[in-house]
């Protein structure tokens, strides 16, 4: 049986999935739940400066988008930070890590961006003997406007200011967490890295508006009439946050920097996704919000299963793995040629692949009196449309072509070598050069 | 070449082969994989799952669908395992629609609910086909149990008994192991020998001999088995059965409905065993049923269910009821028999009409013959052959908690103990929770 202990930043946890700071990590009763339902860390629903806390809105605080089945897709909320008072926040901290020493506990903060701020909390933090802090430069509604969370997240400079106090202040690892709400999440992992941050956690929500509706013409969650800009998550958020993340593990700037991946961790498969593309974890809140604390036992088996499958035996084994194919576009092989083809046993004969590349794409299927489909290969530029519109897994496969075989399309024979946009003769850059 | 439905009397080949072959395909064939996946997307990861609830097992129902979700079927044949170690064949011939999936809440919302013995099967299809045994087994305890009788029962409480690191011997007085499993459940249930691989990658585990043609009450006994073993767990299920007490049911043509489908199970060729072409079958339970739509599809022209209450008080489920329906079976209820007619052989058999009173089954005077050439006693199994000694309450041998008998050191489960349903599920669930409390016992003296 695969290990599935991690060790991220020094900090042990039983396995790689950790709640993320949000309503599952909300107080005591709900951490203590949480990890005797297996989760190996937490980090704690954010917590801010000391005085009255914050106020939630009293009305629905989530839009959704569902799938036809209701399956939920994406979740969007408007919640703001703890509302509850920062003791007591913090005295619940202290006994849970306490009885949970070998579970991963982290405090997320967000407070003022100014010095004095950071300094009186993170002694007081300390104090509770957990094991490191977040750094919520994330959040893209209401506590922005405050100039907090996103607000301080969009501009690497106060990240890298605030971090840097961090360090001064507080002992243990520092994870600054950010937020996809911004150009190229680069600049802010490598003012996080230059401000010497142990590591960065992303991603935080993406700034939505899920719905409207059409009978009041208020967007959703509606307040009252009204309603404000929230942020998105769940399993449709992913592909972004993986974008993100793939981005910072092989920026030469941030290379080496531990990375915690969140964002529709959803399944084991998700989370191995993530790992293969350099993030040391995970961090789950929207499928717990879902399903209940009890789908990580699904993600712990689904992954040690995977793992044994593959002969890795700890997930140090392929943290990262993917991280060297992710490449730019133009240093994509040129002279990869492949065609599509339809296997006509398993075709159901429901057309949408000639829709498809019919009316959007590049004419290259023919369509027979009697319904049968067939890829014209000089006309197919192997797109992969056809293949993704099929509702039939592996009726149509994308098969590469062999190096001397003559593609029909161009007449050209296919090469073995590999040939990118750089050396392109069409490239004038390529051509400038030489 | 085919005799044909109208030939009179008890003959073989009444269909053409491909025919009979057809008709004893898969009753419930296994899903696909895209099909087992958009069945498993139904699932709504219920919290505390009424399913889980109404399975005898425990089976984490809706973990094991999130694992065939998330792709990995063979994690969820291991969920169902370490609870069910036959969830193979509970996924064939569990009465689902009494159990998980009428508590699945799609079947509330929707009279549609998640397909969970499909499920079931899918993923533990998948486990036997990879071929490995899933389990190993605890240190060796050097601790030796007897266990009487080879079926569910016996063979579930005797692979938790191996995993725990223990020594087991079943002592089985048929040929071949397996139970009902083997010789009772419908030929369309447990096809291509399922029931006999399943045993195949059950003993796997290690640790368990079968002795076969071993019988308690024939050379050995309890006395013998307890002087010799750490324990004893008896699962002997319900060898005898009810007799008709008719004139004439001892007329050629007349058979417990029992040795019927045993006979069928262990048919190299179904095609050359015999049926009648009038058939009625004695009875209301799960046995009646599955004698009379094996009959119907072995051929058998004219297949009648005699039951001598209502449709409500029959022991086979309405989706049961509903299969026989479906296969041609007629279902006469408020009936009971009084004669059997024929010369040597039976002709008709003469049925009385019946009406309850105050819940009491009272005869009304009025009969009824029908035609029939074969007929079929399916009016319930005994318990024979338990060991004098051990208490019995209700014609079983009387249990408390998980199987323990009046005896110290003696455990019972399955049809043959009391509590619970007679059905394969219960008699798994049975030995397992039995063997875990032998474990205990043995631990603790
Ligand atoms: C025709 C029929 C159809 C059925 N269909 C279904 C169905 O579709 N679904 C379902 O859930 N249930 C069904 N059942 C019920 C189910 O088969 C039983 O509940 C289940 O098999 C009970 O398991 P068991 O281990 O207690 O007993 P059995 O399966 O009866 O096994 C008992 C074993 O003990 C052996 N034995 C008996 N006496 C002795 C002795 N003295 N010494 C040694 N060995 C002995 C027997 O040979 C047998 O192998 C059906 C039953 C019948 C009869
Ligand atoms: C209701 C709600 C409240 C959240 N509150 C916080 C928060 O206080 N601090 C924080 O850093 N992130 C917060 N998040 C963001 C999550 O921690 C996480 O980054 C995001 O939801 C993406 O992960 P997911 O797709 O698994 O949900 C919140 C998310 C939700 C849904
Ligand atoms: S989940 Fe439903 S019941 Fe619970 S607080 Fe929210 S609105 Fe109320």
């Amino acid at each position: 049986m695969a290990d599935l202990t991690t060790n991220f930043l020094g900090i042990a946890s039983p396995n790689p999935f950790w709640l993320a700071s949000a309503p599952p990590t909300d107080k005591e009763y709900n951490v203590r739940r949480a990890f005797e339902a297996g989760w190996g860390g937490v980090v704690w629903k954010t917590l801010g400066e000391e005085g009255p806390p914050v106020v939630n809105v009293n009305g629905p605080r989530y839009g959704v988008i569902h799938g036809a089945d209701r399956r939920l897709l994406g979740l969007n909320n408007i919640e703001l930070i703890t509302d509850r008072p920062l003791q007591t926040n913090l005295e619940e901290i202290a006994r849970v890590k306490a009885d949970y020493p070998d579970r991963a506990l982290i405090v997320s903060i967000m407070v003022p961006c100014e010095e004095s701020a950071w300094k009186a909390i993170l002694p007081r933090v300390a104090e509770t003997g957990a094991d490191g802090i977040e750094l919520n430069f994330g959040c893209p509604h209401g506590m922005s406007e405050r100039g907090m969370g996103s607000a301080v997240g969009q501009v690497p400079e106060y990240i890298e200011m605030v971090t840097r106090w961090c360090k001064q202040y507080y002992d243990k690892p520092v994870i600054v967490k950010l937020t996809p709400n911004i150009t190229d999440i680069r600049y802010p992992a490598r003012a996080a890295h230059n401000g010497g941050a142990d590591a960065v956690s992303l991603i935080n929500t993406v700034s939505s508006i899920t719905s409207v509706n059409l009978d009041t013409m208020s967007p959703e969650p509606s307040i009252d009439g009204k309603g404000s800009h929230g942020g998105y998550c769940g399993p449709a958020v992913k592909p972004i946050a993986m974008n993100m993340v793939a981005e910072i593990a092989r920026d030469p700037e941030t290379r080496g920097l531990p990375i915690s991946g969140i964002g529709g961790v959803t399944t084991w498969r998700d989370a191995a996704e993530f790992m293969a593309l350099g993030c040391g974890n995970v961090q789950v809140c929207t499928a717990a919000m879902t399903y209940g604390f009890r789908v990580v036992e699904e993600m712990k088996a689904g992954l040690s299963r995977w793992m044994d499958d593959k002969g890795y035996t700890r997930t140090s084994d392929f943290v990262g793995q993917a991280v060297p194919n992710v490449t730019d576009w133009q240093y994509l092989n040129l002279n990869y040629v492949a065609k599509a083809k339809i296997d006509q046993d398993a075709c159901i004969k429901c057309g949408r692949c000639y829709a498809a590349c019919e009316d959007t794409s590049h004419q290259a299927i023919s369509m027979s009196p009697d319904r049968v489909f067939e890829v014209i290969d000089a006309e197919c530029v192997a797109c992969n449309l056809c293949v993704d519109v099929c509702p039939v897994e592996d009726c149509i496969s994308m098969v590469p072509m062999r190096p001397g075989e003559v593609d029909p399309r161009t007449g050209k024979v296919v090469q073995a070598d590999y040939a990118n946009w750089t050396m392109h003769p069409n490239n004038p850059a390529a051509r400038a050069a030489e | 070449m085919a005799k044909g439905q109208m030939e009179s009397g008890i003959v073989a080949g009444r269909l053409p082969a491909e025919t009979i072959e057809r008709n004893f395909g898969d009753l419930h064939p296994p899903l696909a994989p895209h099909e087992a996946a958009v069945a498993a997307d139904r699932c709504y990861f219920c919290y505390d799952a009424p399913c889980v609830t109404a399975c005898p097992t425990t089976i984490d129902i809706p973990l094991f669908i999130r694992q065939i979700q998330t792709g990995h079927p063979e994690g969820a044949a291991r969920t169902i395992l370490e609870q069910n170690i036959l969830g193979g064949m509970c996924a064939r011939v569990c009465p689902t629609e009494t159990l998980c999936e009428e508590a699945c809440v799609r079947e509330a919302a929707e009279g549609r609910p998640v397909e969970i013995g499909r499920l079931q099967r899918y993923a533990t299809d998948s486990a036997m086909a990879a071929d490995v045994h899933p389990f190993s087994r605890a240190a060796p305890t050097g601790r030796t149990i007897a266990v009487v009788g080879a079926g569910p029962a016996g063979l579930s409480c005797a692979h938790r008994l191996a995993m725990l690191g223990h020594d087991v011997v079943i002592h089985e007085s048929r040929g071949k192991p397996g139970g009902l499993n083997e010789f009772g459940i419908a030929a369309y249930k447990s096809t291509q020998n399922f029931a006999e691989a399943e045993v195949d990658w059950l003993l796997r585990i290690g640790g368990i001999t079968i002795e076969t043609g071993s019988a308690l009450g024939e050379g050995i006994t309890l006395d013998g088995l307890q002087d010799s073993y750490d324990a004893v767990f008896l699962s002997i299920g319900l060898a005898g059965v009810n007799a008709l007490k008719a004139p004439g049911a001892d007329k050629n043509g007349v058979r417990d409905a029992v040795d019927f489908v045993a006979d069928l199970r262990q048919a190299g060729d179904l095609s050359a065993l015999p049926v009648g072409r009038d058939v009625v079958v004695i009875g209301g339970g799960m046995t009646a049923v599955d004698a009379a739509v094996q009959a119907r599809l072995l051929g058998a022209q004219n297949v009648t269910i005699a039951y001598r209450r209502d449709r409500d008080a029959m022991g086979a489920s309405r989706y049961e009821q509903d299969l026989a329906a479906s296969k041609g079976v007629r279902i006469l209820t408020n009936v009971q028999p009084v004669a059997v007619h024929g010369n040597g052989t039976v002709r008709e058999i003469e049925l009385e009409y019946t009406t309850s009173e105050d819940g009491r089954l009272v005869a009304t005077g009025e009969t009824l013959r029908l035609k029939a050439d074969q007929v079929f006693r399916a009016i319930g199994q005994t318990l024979s052959g338990a060991p004098g000694g051990l208490a019995q309450g209700g014609g079983k041998i009387a249990v408390t908690g998980p199987g323990r008998t009046s005896v110290k050191g003696v455990w019972a489960g399955g049809d043959c103990a009391s509590g619970g349903d007679d059905l394969t599920v219960t008699a798994v669930a049975e030995g397992r929770d039995a063997a875990m409390d032998i474990h205990a016992s043995l631990r603790a003296g």
